[in-house]
């Protein structure tokens, strides 16, 4: 059985008291001793019984909780498990934790302690552990549901298919440079269809490099709020983040350097950047730097919110907002909104939403981070070569190395270096 | 007589053979152990030696300068380089020999091998003393003892013949099983287990109607196994094709029913990548007929081998499917075919030398750890040979990796992941397979050779000479041309204004072999071999320099050892598949366990954090 040191750790794994229900999880060979300490009985495996707690020191009675007795291998750390779910005041949690605390063997998980077990023991593999990582640090929803499609495996099950592709496209190439040469196998034959394989699987693939990045997620959808001076650029950031991020005046080049303004907004993460206006003359130094940092920022922008004429917009994807309703008579075009208002304002966040959903993974989808998508282009590379070779061998070798970037995916080769990144930048806890 | 030796190799077969000859080479003083000295150097089954895989396998022997590729040629009736018309990387060098001479070449060159003396007799058992193996007991009641022993016992270890619903205990037709040895291996508690193999049947080529049938013809072009053979010596035959048909295949379907392979009489798994005409007509249904080659076993025999019908059926079943072939309407059968069940030591009890793991002292080569093939064994027969000398003499083991060699890769692949068909080489099996060519053994084995004295004074002046040309060249190939010098010469390059050493520029189309000689008059001059091997290595240059980054990082890995002791069941999540796996094979490093088949990425991670954990 998977054991560690003897160790057996436990911790609040529900969210801080207080709450409505606290679970609190035991780990390791002494976790069925805790249940006989604070309940008296362990229950029947994988079923939850209600049971009195009691502290093992004086027999006082600490909370009636839900029991679940849990032994391992086939757990979540791989251990012996046991779970009370108490409710879920701050006391109640306290005082079953400290009746843990002084039984003997048992200690407070370190950060990340549970997780670290699981994959010890083999029950998560590298990108299941970096989902729930990803999880544990996500605040808004579509970060959330990113983060449990890519803990429940789903990249991995894709990364498991691209593996089996490959394998039988390999398989076939071998079989042609092995067995073709004395009529065992038909060489034409099989290598168009190597071709027409590889083909697919290209194609698949490259869907998935193209998806959305975690990053993207995680640091939020770069809005950025653009066009000439005194334009309402500020107010409307305002508006949006719901406080005052930026200073308003009716003085044309109020804002000089960039705004940056994290904030979700209906579940999707938001990284607002209010630019300095953009004109064509200034005599001042500072504002010109201003007006270079706004290009930049426009430059990385996901979405622009283009407040000036739609015949100067720096993208044509820009959205053009006609602001300051309030102030003017005619209509222009664009989307007409004030901020002091409100007018359009709902409109506007709408728009945001639609555009930014389509830019994040959806309901049940993953996104990639940084280390996946170079590992996907990585592999997306050498099925591409091995497509275009006109050598067998090449293609073979092509192939080879593809299985060896499916490998380094989830997680075999240079195992060394990515577990230390992984486990440095693991933020336990669990 | 004498009965103290350094070495004693048991069984004369290409394992045997190889193995004396190379720990004798290490001037160990070596009894070859043999039931009758005239079998020694037999081919048991086909004339054929080299393929694809194979060929590679023989040349690194001969590299280590073995004898089979030498042996080969003096016997060779028929030459032929298999792929061609594909990269160097997957060309197979094949020949057939003529039996009997093939086996006159290795008795003279065994007879002349200082230090390797043939004993005739059959082993009862293993003198053991203290755990340590001291020798061997033969039936006869002699002894003969030495610091190593080499078992290279092929089929013969509770070797059980099957022919329809004939019987016979044996290793070979007309030669008994080796059945005491095999059951003492058993008593030590050394993981056996049974595979099976098959043969076909022998025709009278006079039976022949050769006209009728399509026929190959040895290739022209004069290349040899050894680069060390000046010339071929023989005539030179044709082999001949014919194929099964709708009516061949009918026939054996008719026949099933006797046959030992499917009336459960056979336990033991076949090789699937030679399955036995029954297999082949059963799995392959939809096929309307699979080639047959007709190999002629002699310059003055007139035994046929046809090669792709190796069967157990009755001897009338036999005949009747052959007669409905092209050519052999008439073809009558001179030793009918047969399956052979055979016992096999788990390969996974052994470790990189070959040797067991639990019984210092022995050593295992061949057939006996579940390979099949004449190249496979004789590959294997090298090495513990070799390191059977080694521990006599106290010298270092002789360890080939993965990126050195196709032996390396077999030996890798038997001592981790064990076997559960007869293993048989294939260029798929090397991860390095375009730097692990035929064509290059002696540049990738030469040094590793002379390292551990396997190479005798006539190749090592070979290689040394080779080494000198191939400096020079190299330093010709290392001048750097620009994109215009190159067009001015007459290769209409792109003009990226580039500047390339010429050894780069020789993978370039435009630039064509010609014109490299003119630029290059040192590898103009270089032996045609040498010059072949270095343009096909400047031809995959890209690729060879990737697979040295690969190396590199396969050798750290190898630096992270495991701990012999290392208890894989304190690991929870790792599958009880893998936990026996891992056991039975005992990887040394994290590289190799790694390479255990079903080893996932995660549990390997276990496995290091384990490791460390302990360190620490």
């Amino acid at each position: 059985m998977a054991q560690h040191g003897g160790d057996t750790i436990f911790a609040l794994s529900s969210g801080a008291p207080p709450a409505g229900i606290a679970v609190i999880r035991v780990s390791g060979p002494q976790a069925r001793g805790a249940l006989e300490a604070l309940a008296g009985r362990v229950p029947p495996p994988r079923v939850a019984s209600l049971g009195l707690l009691k502290d093992p020191a004086d027999g006082s009675a600490l909370d009636r909780a839900l029991l679940l007795w849990l032994p391992g291998p086939a757990t979540a750390t791989g251990e012996d498990i046991a779970e009370f779910h108490c409710h879920g005041g701050r006391a109640v949690v306290a005082a079953v934790e400290g009746a843990l605390a002084g039984l003997p063997g048992l200690r407070r998980a370190a950060p990340g302690e549970f997780t670290r077990r699981a994959f010890d023991n083999g029950r998560m593999d590298l990108n299941a552990v970096e989902g729930l990582s990803d999880l544990l640090a996500a605040e808004t929803q579509s970060q959330r549901r990113a983060a449990m499609a890519m803990a429940e495996g789903h990249f991995s099950r894709r990364v498991d298919e691209w593996r089996r592709h490959l394998l039988d496209l390999s398989a076939m190439a071998e079989a042609a440079l092995d067995f073709s040469d004395e009529g065992d196998v038909p060489n034409a034959e099989i290598e168009e269809r190597i071709g027409e394989g590889i083909r697919a699987l290209a194609a698949e693939v490259a869907a998935v490099a193209a998806m959305p990045s975690a990053e993207r997620l995680r640091d939020g959808v770069r809005v950025v709020l653009a066009g000439p001076p005194n334009a309402g650029k500020s107010t409307l950031l305002n508006a949006l983040v719901g406080r005052e991020a930026a200073i308003v005046s009716d003085i044309a080049g109020t804002t000089r350097d960039r705004i940056e303004v994290p904030v979700a907004i209906d579940g999707i993460a938001y990284l607002f950047t209010d630019t300095a206006g953009l004109r064509d003359d200034t005599g001042d130094a500072i504002e010109a730097i201003g007006m270079d940092r706004a290009r930049a920022a426009l430059d990385a922008a996901d979405i622009i919110l283009w407040l000036g004429d739609a015949a100067d917009a720096p993208r044509e994807d820009a959205v053009i907002v006609a602001a300051q309703s309030d102030r003017e008579r005619s209509a222009r075009p664009g989307l007409s909104l004030s901020a002091l208002t409100g007018e359009g304002m709902g409109e506007l966040r709408a728009l945001l939403h639609r555009r930014a959903s389509s830019l994040l993974p959806g309901e049940g989808e993953y996104a990639l981070n940084a280390r996946l998508r170079q590992r996907v282009v990585q592999l997306l590379g050498h099925i591409q070569a091995a497509g275009s070779a006109d050598d067998l061998l090449v293609a073979a070798e092509e192939l080879r190395l593809a299985r060896g970037a499916v490998d380094a995916i989830s997680g075999q080769a240079g195992t060394e270096d990515m577990l230390d990144r992984l486990f440095s930048g693991f933020c336990i806890g669990k | 007589m004498q009965t103290s030796y350094d070495v004693i190799v048991v069984g004369g077969g290409h394992a045997g053979c190889e193995a004396a000859a190379a720990a004798a080479r290490k001037s160990a003083r070596v009894a070859l152990l043999t039931f009758a000295r005239a079998t020694v150097g037999a081919m048991s089954c086909n004339p054929a030696i080299g393929g694809l895989g194979k060929g590679h396998l023989v040349r690194e022997v001969d590299a280590l300068d073995g004898l089979i590729a030498r042996a080969a040629d003096e016997a060779a009736i028929h030459y032929r380089m298999l792929n061609r018309s594909k990269g160097a990387a997957v060309q197979g060098p094949r020949v057939q020999a003529d039996r009997k001479r093939y086996r006159g070449a290795i008795h003279r060159m065994l007879d002349a091998q200082a230090g390797l003396t043939i004993v005739e007799g059959e082993a009862d058992s293993l003198l053991l003393s203290g755990g340590d193996v001291v020798g061997v007991a033969l039936v006869d009641g002699r002894t003969l003892r030495a610091a190593s022993v080499v078992l290279a016992t092929g089929t013969f270890l509770g070797g059980r013949l099957f022919r329809g619903d004939e019987r016979e205990e044996g290793g070979r037709i007309g030669e008994r099983a080796a059945t005491a040895l095999g059951g003492q291996l058993r008593a030590m508690g050394l993981p056996i287990a049974r595979l099976k193999t098959g043969t076909p049947p022998r025709l009278d080529g006079r039976t022949i109607d050769w006209a009728r049938l399509e026929t190959q013809p040895s290739d022209a072009d004069g290349w040899t196994m050894s680069p060390l053979t000046q010339a071929r010596r023989l005539p030179q035959l044709a082999c001949a094709i014919t194929r099964t048909n709708e009516e061949t295949h009918r026939i054996i379907r008719d026949g099933l029913g006797r046959s030992p392979l499917f009336d459960g009489a056979i336990t033991g798994r076949g090789p699937r990548y030679c399955p036995s005409i029954e297999d082949k007509v059963i799995r392959f249904g939809d096929r309307d007929g699979h080639q047959i080659f007709l190999e002629p076993e002699g310059l003055d025999d007139a035994l046929v081998y046809p090669n792709g019908i190796s069967t157990s059926l009755p001897t009338d079943v036999q005949v009747a499917m052959l007669q409905s072939m092209a050519g052999l309407e008439q073809v009558e059968i001179v030793v009918p075919g047969y399956a052979v069940e055979y016992d096999h030591i788990d390969p996974r009890a052994l470790d990189a030398s070959l040797a067991v793991r639990d019984v210092p002292g022995l050593f295992c080569a061949g057939q006996i750890n579940g390979t099949t093939g004449y190249e496979e064994a004789a590959a294997q027969g090298v090495v513990a040979g070799a390191n059977a000398a080694a521990r006599a003499a106290g010298d270092d083991p002789v360890i080939l990796d993965r990126a050195s060699s196709y032996i390396g890769v077999m030996i890798d692949d038997l001592v981790l992941q064990g076997v559960t068909e007869p293993y048989r080489m294939l260029t798929a099996r090397a991860e390095y397979r375009l730097r692990l060519r035929a064509d290059n053994a002696e540049t990738r084995l030469g040094a590793i050779g002379l390292t551990h004295q396997l190479i005798g004074s006539d190749r090592a002046a070979r290689l040394a000479n080779r080494g000198r040309v191939r400096s020079e060249v190299e330093a010709e190939l290392g001048q750097v041309m620009t994109a215009s010098a190159l067009m001015k010469a007459g290769a209409p390059v792109r003009q990226d204004g580039a500047r390339r050493s010429l050894f780069e520029w020789a993978r370039f189309p435009e630039v064509d072999a010609a014109l490299l000689l003119d630029l290059a008059p040192a590898l103009r001059n270089a032996p045609a071999d040498l010059r072949a091997e270095i343009l096909e290595d400047a031809h995959y240059a890209p690729y060879l320099q990737r697979q040295d980054a690969e190396i590199a990082e396969l050798r750290r890995n190898e630096r992270v050892l495991i701990p012999a002791a290392f208890d894989y069941r304190r690991i929870g999540g790792l599958s009880t598949e893998m936990i026996e796996r891992l056991d039975a094979a005992k990887p040394d490093t994290l590289a190799a366990a790694g390479r255990i088949r079903g080893v996932t990425p995660a549990a390997l991670a276990a496995i290091l954090v384990h490791i460390r954990r302990e360190a620490a």
